[in-house]
């Protein structure tokens, strides 16, 4: 076991560098501040020992002195926040275009489910140099996605979509956690991310899955008679959904939401949480009746809608130019989502 | 031992009175003090062996050893004996209880039979836990996350919660007595400024006692109510927002963290004083950092929360917060360094514990930047790193104060001298076992090993045997103390009272003092740590 102790976990993903390096720099401020501490500590322990210096001279302080190491240390931590912050936008942020993967955390385990409709458990397969998007949701109590060699983590919360992404730069098999504790198997609730060469990915993700997850997302769609409602004429008693996500959504309480995965997730569960203007809250309460993975790949069906990759349902006719959810509201002109 | 001729024994509040009814129905604060010395002593040893419990399953990287639910009460119910009956009582409630009084020149607290039943509730909820232990435990983690503790946990999460919310009830009563008698028992010429700096600490201690634990007592109580009758408040299956719950039980649980380490800082700056023989560097800046760690401690609550899903700005803010309240502190760090500058220094034990503090203080704060920094943090979060860093300060901080707080004063509590090599020996025992136990810790966390897991990959085994073994080491350090205190009461010698030389009224009281403290109230004439003023009259160095 001596032969083979890793003092430092892989480093495989971009962000992984660059949280080194602020991690090196705490280390290195942390040891300068400790050395000099203890030093100072041990040096006058040892000068001014009672042998040695048996009155001891009285000093009030020094306000010189104190302002010093105030405004040193303040200047430092501000410094680091500065550098963390960054860190943490780019950590929290997932860029555009990432490609994205759905999971959803239950005890004990991690369910992942690929746009080109593979599914898996406790094995996450991704491709190299690709930005990743993880959105992710939990059926029962808080987990947390945790993928040491990216340096990334992210709660996985009941009830609503949390996202984190990451772009691997090395090929390989590296250790997925739960980190936030969730019970009994806790320290069972762990997986493996498998890093592959954009070939073999392709390979891999074409090979045994009977359709895309936005194809099952139809299908549901189809069965829980979404479709009956949401048409794509403007002639439901539903919004048109062809074309929403990512949009602002005027509500009819006066407020605007970007219509995001958490807005889709809450809106099928519990319609009447956010209503949008000039629509009735009709639409049946789905708590309880559908799940997790289902809701996943209606999200990621009906995200899929007027981008060309879902199909709209045999009632949706084309869309229309211009993008308004319902009865055209006044400010709800289609701008494409900065968030 | 002892073969000078004994003194005529004078009538203190050790044999005042005697028979248990006259300690039971005491409202002497010092007789109050040592029934909390002893019932927190009992918890420590229950957190303690817990403690061995999880250092010994994690020897080897599979859980081989017990249950995974065993596993799982074992370091739940270890955390939650430590931090709500032991931690956040240990120095108000001990030594607080019985020096508040004496330093401020007064006979007893404001409310002596509130303090009584601060005891009694506190052992009502000490019980209630015993109870919880007994009938099978709680493996919610001592954070008692929701939904999984109000949800889906199935072990005793009502009574544990029920018990530690009535524990908090102590600590209010325990803090409002102090700012009430520090505010209006101080004697004739004892201004704030002349104010010991441990009286500085408690108070700022007990100043957020009083204001959050109403919080954490709420939070507890709507969990036991959303158990029981499926309210919805934090389950979002019942509608409920589990981040609420985060939210507030950090609103408390991170200024507990100031609760538990602010007294021990104010330990440490009479022990640094008294052993340097000089007024403690920049008073005023120590006295005020302690208030102003109080007041920004409650403003830092969401750093526990930076991957739970907060809000990006939210996050911010905290952070920004978070290293703010780090300033207080290293000035705290500096000053007791430079009152050593030009000092006469002792090393006796309890210099010993104050000098470990200073370091690993120092290592547990720098350590807690890179939980305050969010690109780092967001690694490191809920990882053994953590674990490490509160570590550092609670244990390596707050229990190194305690222990060299009742080493100092235990002349004063027992009226008798413990055996100076032995406590030593024990020091060392602490000190090196405490950093074996938990500086490999935080090359775990970078590693990446999650807290509370109870099998982990096996590259993670070598460090965690070092952690085991500096567990068993510091056990050592711990269980020595108790044994020779306990010797001490029956074959120490005498202690005369001020074996120390140090300044302070509590030393002017005889060892141990007479149940109301001073015969006469003192007035007084001249600033906290006047031991240029003391040493003067010994033209001759004190050799030792």
């Amino acid at each position: 076991m001596w032969s083979n102790l890793p003092l430092f976990p892989p480093a495989a993903s971009k962000m992984a560098h660059q949280v080194d390096y602020l991690y090196f720099f705490l280390v290195g401020t942390t040891a300068f501040f400790t050395i000099l501490i203890v030093a100072m500590v041990c040096f006058f322990a040892w000068r001014y020992r009672r042998k040695k210096n048996p009155v001891a001279t009285q000093i009030e302080g020094s306000m010189a002195l104190e302002m010093t190491w105030t405004l040193i240390p303040t200047a430092i931590a501000m410094f680091i926040f500065a550098w963390g912050a960054a860190l943490y936008f780019a950590e929290t942020r997932p860029p555009r275009n990432a490609m994205e993967v759905y999971a959803v955390g239950k005890q004990w385990m991690w369910k992942f489910q690929h746009q080109e409709g593979q599914r898996e458990i406790n094995v996450l397969h991704v491709p190299v140099d690709r930005d990743v998007r993880m959105i992710m949701t939990s059926q029962d109590v808080i987990h947390s996605f945790f993928v040491p060699a990216f340096r990334i983590k992210a709660d996985v919360l009941p009830g609503r979509y949390t996202s984190t992404w990451f772009h691997a730069t090395v090929p390989g098999t590296y250790h997925l956690f739960c980190s936030q504790y969730c019970g009994t198997q806790h320290s069972g609730m762990v997986g493996e991310v498998v890093v592959m060469e954009p070939a073999a990915y392709q390979q891999w993700a074409a090979s045994g899955s009977d359709g895309s997850l936005a194809s099952e997302g139809e299908k549901a769609f189809m069965q829980y008679g979404c479709s009956m409602c949401h048409r794509a004429d403007y002639q439901g008693r539903g919004p048109n959904l062809v074309g929403l996500f990512g949009k602002p959504v005027l509500l009819d309480d006066g407020r605007t939401v970007i219509a995001d995965e958490s807005y889709l997730r809450e809106s099928i569960i519990y319609p009447g949480a956010k209503i949008a203007s000039g629509f009735k809250n009709i639409m049946p309460n789905f708590q309880g009746q559908i799940s997790e993975e289902e809701l996943i790949s209606l999200v990621a069906y009906i995200k899929g809608l007027g981008t060309g990759q879902s199909n709209p349902p045999a009632t949706m006719a084309e869309p229309t130019a211009v993008y308004p959810v319902g009865p055209q509201p006044e400010k709800s002109q289609a701008t494409p989502s900065g968030k | 031992m002892a073969t000078a001729v004994q003194p005529v024994e004078q009538t203190n509040y050790l044999n005042a009175d005697y028979g248990i009814k006259s300690w039971l129905l005491t409202t002497d604060h010092k007789r109050i003090a040592m029934l909390y010395l002893i019932s927190i002593s009992v918890f420590f040893w229950i957190g303690g062996l817990f403690a061995m419990l999880v250092r010994l399953e994690l020897l080897t990287p599979a859980g081989d050893l017990m249950q995974a639910d065993t596993y799982n009460k074992a370091f739940t119910m270890h955390g939650i004996t430590m931090v709500f009956f032991f931690l956040i009582p240990s120095v108000p409630a001990v030594l607080g209880n019985f020096l508040v009084p004496l330093m401020i020149g007064a006979k007893d607290l404001a409310f002596p039979r509130i303090n009584l039943l601060s005891w009694y509730i506190y052992v009502v909820a000490g019980c209630l836990w015993l109870y919880t232990i007994i009938t099978g435990g709680v493996d919610t983690g001592w954070t008692f996350y929701t939904p999984l503790s109000t949800a889906f946990s199935n072990t005793h999460v009502i009574t544990g919660a029920l018990s530690v919310f009535i524990a908090g009830f102590s600590s209010i009563f325990t803090g409002l007595n102090f700012i009430v008698t520090i505010h209006r028992m101080r004697a004739p010429g004892m201004t704030w400024q002349r104010l010991p700096l441990f009286l500085w600490s408690n108070y700022a201690a007990a100043v957020i006692m009083v204001l959050g634990t109403p919080v954490l007592a709420i939070t507890l109580l709507l969990v036991a109510l959303e158990r029981a009758f499926n309210i919805g408040v934090f389950n979002p299956a019942l509608g409920g927002d589990p981040l609420l719950f985060q939210h507030l039980f950090w609103f408390y649980s991170h200024p507990a963290v100031y609760i538990m380490i602010l007294p021990g800082m104010g330990v440490v700056s009479e022990i640094v004083a008294c052993f340097s023989r000089k007024r403690v560097f920049g008073y005023n800046a120590v006295a005020l950092a302690s208030i102003g760690i109080a007041v920004l401690g409650f403003l830092v609550w969401a750093h526990h929360m930076f991957v739970a899903g907060i809000s990006l700005y939210a996050a911010l803010v905290f952070s920004l917060l978070s290293f703010f309240v780090a300033i207080p502190s290293a000035i705290k760090v500096f000053n007791w360094t430079a009152t050593m500058y030009k000092g006469s220094i002792r090393f006796d034990t309890p210099m010993l514990y104050a000098l470990g503090f200073i370091g690993l203080f120092t290592i547990g704060g720098l350590t807690g930047l890179f939980l305050a920094c969010l690109g780092v943090d967001v690694h490191v979060h809920d990882t053994y790193f953590i674990i490490a860093h509160f570590h550092y300060i609670m244990v390596g901080g707050m229990v190194m104060a305690y222990m060299g707080g009742l080493h100092f004063w235990w002349p004063k509590i027992s009226g008798k001298l413990y055996p100076e090599a032995w406590a030593k020996l024990s020091a060392m025992f602490v000190f090196f076992g405490f950093n074996l136990t938990f500086f490999p810790q935080f090359v775990l966390g970078y590693m990446g090993m999650p807290r509370r897991y109870q099998s982990y990959p096996p590259e993670f085994q070598v460090l965690n045997v070092l952690s085991t073994a500096g567990a068993s080491v510091l056990a050592v350090g711990y269980v020595l103390p108790m044994i020779y205190f306990l010797w001490s009461l029956r074959y120490g010698q005498n202690a005369p009272p001020n074996p120390w030389n140090a300044a302070g009224l509590e030393w002017k009281a005889a060892s141990p003092p007479p149940t109301f403290n001073f015969d006469v109230t003192p007035v007084v004439t001249w600033e906290a740590y006047n031991y240029d003023e003391l040493d003067k009259p010994q033209e001759v160095p004190i050799a030792r």
